[in-house]
């Protein structure tokens, strides 16, 4: 357990040395000029050349690398170009909000994922199970920006029930996290649908009904226990799905998260903070993709680590 | 010309407005209250030797003061930390007399040293300042750019409320350029605690003080009790939420939550909200120091030739271009926006006559046309124009492909002598520093522009008008401004024979305000604060 452990630590750390390359390389090749975009319009030529040779800019691609590696083993992921606030400090300030919503996307995706794929399990080939698969369907393919204004629109504008926006309290979350949470819906309710299915032909639950259980107990007791199991290993995978997904959803809900963040980074070419959000949200992926593998043997014994 | 006409009859209404609102409004109105302004981004910083987007230039403004000033909703030049100031005969030695009692947020009283020690830092190449390059012409400033002296020589402290500036040349700007935010004072104690933080900390002599500033989320400024201008400013706070789409702020707007949606109205929704009698007298129409342009590349082929530029400038329909935007702008015939001093009315420019346009190109010896590129900014509405340009230039033969490009890499192509033949400025385009007609110029019309990275993305360079150009910015003297004035409106007539814009259109501004919020019109519209002069404006709810 142990050795494995070491293997994948030292895995992720080669994919995160990969990754920073390679979004250092895609950033260097960008054809716009940071040190005059730092500069602005009115600035003369000695201000850009001062400027590019105070970041560094004016040295050849890998010793640039080299010294962004350097800072970054002593955790130090430079200032912001454009705030000049430190990036550290940026993301710091924005995960929280970030971490927030995510748990609100999976308490939202497991609810109505696995609520969805119950029913539909139970009453199969049922106009339900054909309704709730077609909003399924519509969960894993709909844009995110469509359905988070979509949202906000019936919700929020017209019944009027949740704030137009904006952060601070529960009510806030609500319709973030369904968006966040509804692409995920759609998965889990075709998986826990099948899982279901699997479950509710086995013998032991017909055991338990001719026991004379009552079928909502047996449901509850007996099946959803074991058609859950598969499911929970995906959690840690959707962390990655999230990282792409809160760029869009928290543009959209002025949620101050580091989507928000990254979305204004790009638009504005301020590379530190781009850098600084890549490589956290790889470290994020990295992470849950582990967590999700150590915790599958431990609700499925069948599961070994090697 | 109806439009224009109306447009400017408003403008003529809000260079006299103020007057009467600057002064007399400090007793006519009530302190008190609180407004709630919203952004889409973060603020950046708020460090004046920095700052220079239009979203912190204005917040900037409210936190801090500079020697000069404008008289709230319009371009006129007033002292500000300055009582007075004197200018010598040859222009060259601008003497100021300080306010006396004038407080930093930090308790401390504002002198020369302060004043000095401002310049010294944004001129300094350490700070990083984008502004370092205006004060040029100061004495001494050369040395202080390459390193080799810690201060500005022409810069002198004759006792803590005097100051006194050394000039190399004459510079009639100079006024000016002490009214921008890089020229504002700052107190060394306090950026030498906060350091590269002091953008996030800023310390002041202005009409509001930081209380608050919550990384992403939202900004508090409250009101400076000890400011020097005497019942200024009528707001107890000022609250900015960041993070806010416009869209989503407008529907806040809609229902109370929000006061004025910094970004203004989102364009799919600006013919719904214009045209609603409910928001009749909430939307404030105005001028901007603006102007939208295409570049010609007047070193690439074939837009060296001077007829080929005149028949672009014949072929773009301008009017349907203004239609695309829903009417959020005037056609424009020359650089200058009709706002700026130096604005020729008289002046017709070049008429949409595609005909000629046509016989113009055949006598440049391209009867068929020829292809090219148009670069433009990959934001809305900017590529839809670039199609509306593109449709233009077909009619007459032109094939440009459209290339619609983040805007930090349209910049970056036209700062190369041979990347981008035609630039549509929209999205980039220039914004005035400061209203004077010089600003139009140097940096995007001079030949100093014309530099790799520069913002002359037309390589126009054309000395005689740079010599013009530098004869009318060393008349200092202001019984000689019409003079000076009339120079620069030759110039700017000169540059259009040669065509190396195709000037489309002047954008409009449209500030929309939640009905709590009360002020003259001119103040929702002000040429240099953007969206709206933060220290001016009441509530209506404590009237």
């Amino acid at each position: 357990m142990a050795a494995y452990i070491f293997r994948r630590l030292v895995q992720a750390f080669l994919i995160l040395l990969g990754v920073s390359l390679v979004t250092f390389v895609l950033l260097y090749l960008v054809p716009a000029d940071p040190a005059r975009q730092i500069a602005g319009r009115s600035a003369t030529a000695e201000t850009v050349a001062n400027i590019r040779e105070q970041l560094g800019l004016n040295l050849p691609f890998h010793e640039q690398y080299l010294r962004y590696l350097g800072r970054l083993v002593q955790g130090d992921l430079g200032r912001s170009y454009l705030q000049k606030t430190e990036v550290s400090a940026l993301i710091a300030s924005r995960l929280p909000a970030s971490l927030l919503l995510m748990a609100g996307a999976i308490v939202c995706e497991l609810l109505l994922g696995l609520t969805m794929g119950m029913v539909a399990a139970v009453r199969r080939n049922t106009r339900i199970d054909q309704g709730l698969m077609v909003l399924s369907f519509v969960g894993v393919s709909a844009p995110q920006f469509v359905v988070g204004i979509l949202l906000l629109y019936v919700f929020a504008v017209q019944f009027g029930w949740f704030p137009i926006g904006g952060y601070g309290t529960f009510a806030h979350l609500v319709l973030p996290s369904v968006t966040l949470g509804f692409l995920g819906a759609g998965w889990y309710s075709r998986m826990m649908r099948s899982s279901m299915l699997d479950v509710l032909r086995q013998d032991y639950i017909r055991t338990a009904r001719a026991k004379g259980v009552t079928r909502l107990r047996v449901i509850l007791r007996h099946a959803l226990p074991n058609a859950i199991l598969p499911i929970i290993a995906m959690i840690g995978i959707d962390i990655g799905l999230f990282m792409s997904g809160i760029v869009v959803v928290e543009s959209v809900f002025g949620w101050p998260g580091i989507g928000q963040l990254t979305w204004q980074a790009i638009q504005r070419v301020d590379i530190p903070i781009i850098m600084g959000v890549t490589l956290v949200s790889a470290c994020a992926i990295v992470l849950g993709n582990l967590l999700a593998d150590l915790i599958a043997p431990l609700i499925d014994p069948r599961i070994k680590l090697r | 010309m109806l439009k224009r006409l109306l447009c400017s009859t408003a403008i003529a209404a809000a260079l006299v407005l103020p007057a009467v609102t600057g002064s007399a409004a400090a007793q006519e109105f009530k302190q008190g209250g609180s407004m709630i302004v919203t952004y889409k981004d973060d603020v950046s910083t708020l460090d004046p030797a920095i700052g220079y987007d239009w979203q912190n230039w204005s917040m900037i403004k409210s936190l801090f003061d500079g020697l000069m000033d404008y008289e709230p909703g319009t371009t006129n030049l007033r002292p500000g930390l300055a009582e007075s100031f004197e200018i010598s005969e040859d222009g060259k030695t601008y003497t100021f007399h300080l306010r006396r009692g004038v407080k930093f947020h930090n308790g401390r009283e504002m002198t020369a040293e302060d004043v000095k020690y401002s310049l010294d830092r944004v001129t300094n190449p350490e700070t990083q300042s984008p502004g370092a390059g205006f004060f040029g012409s100061i004495k001494g400033f050369d040395a202080v750019s390459a390193g080799e002296a810690e201060g500005l020589e022409g810069v002198t402290v004759l006792d803590p409320y005097t100051i006194r500036f050394e000039l190399v040349r004459p510079d009639a700007t100079f006024l000016h350029v002490l009214a921008l935010n890089f020229s504002f004072v700052v107190p060394k104690e306090a950026v030498e605690e906060y350091g590269q933080d002091f953008g996030k900390n800023p310390v002041g002599t202005g009409a509001f003080r930081l209380a608050e500033w919550t990384l992403g989320q939202r900004l508090v400024f409250q009101r400076n009790e000890d400011y020097w201008m005497e019942g200024l400013p009528y707001l107890d706070e000022i609250v900015f939420e960041v993070g806010q789409e416009p869209i989503v702020a407008l529907l806040r707007l809609q229902r109370g939550e929000v006061d004025i949606p910094g970004d203004g109205i989102p364009p799919a929704k600006f013919l719904e909200v214009k045209n609603d009698p409910q928001y009749a007298d909430l939307i404030i129409e105005g001028g901007q120091l603006h102007t939208g342009y295409v570049t010609m590349n007047t070193r690439m082929e074939p837009f060296d030739n001077k007829l080929v530029r005149q028949a672009v400038n014949m072929a773009i329909n301008k009017d349907r271009i203004v239609r695309i935007i829903n009417g959020r702008a005037v056609p424009a015939n020359q650089p200058l926006p009709p706002t700026m001093p130096g604005y020729d009315p008289e002046f017709q420019g070049y008429p949409y006559d595609p005909e000629k346009a046509k016989e113009l190109l055949a006598e440049a010896g391209f009867p068929d046309g020829f292809d090219t590129e148009l670069f433009a900014v990959n934001t809305d509405p900017n590529p839809r124009i670039a199609q509306a340009i593109q449709q233009d230039l077909a009619a007459i033969g032109i094939n440009a492909q459209i290339k619609t490009l983040a805007q930090a890499n349209v910049i970056a192509a036209g700062g190369e002598p041979d990347q981008a033949p035609l630039i549509w400025s929209g999205g980039m385009a220039w914004i005035a520093d400061f209203p004077d007609p010089s600003n139009f110029y140097g940096p995007i019309l001079g030949c100093a522009g014309a530099v790799p990275g520069g913002w002359n993305w037309a390589w126009y360079c054309n000395e005689e008008l740079d010599a013009m150009a530098a004869e009318a910015d060393s008349i200092t003297d202001p019984a000689r401004a019409a003079e000076r004035e009339q120079m620069w409106r030759e110039i700017y007539v000169r540059i259009m024979e040669d065509a190396p814009w195709a000037p489309v259109f002047n954008e409009q501004r449209f500030t929309i305000r939640s009905p709590r919020i009360g002020g003259a019109d001119a103040l929702f519209v002000d040429p240099v604060h953007i969206p709206v002069a933060y220290d001016y404006v009441y509530s209506n709810d404590v009237q």
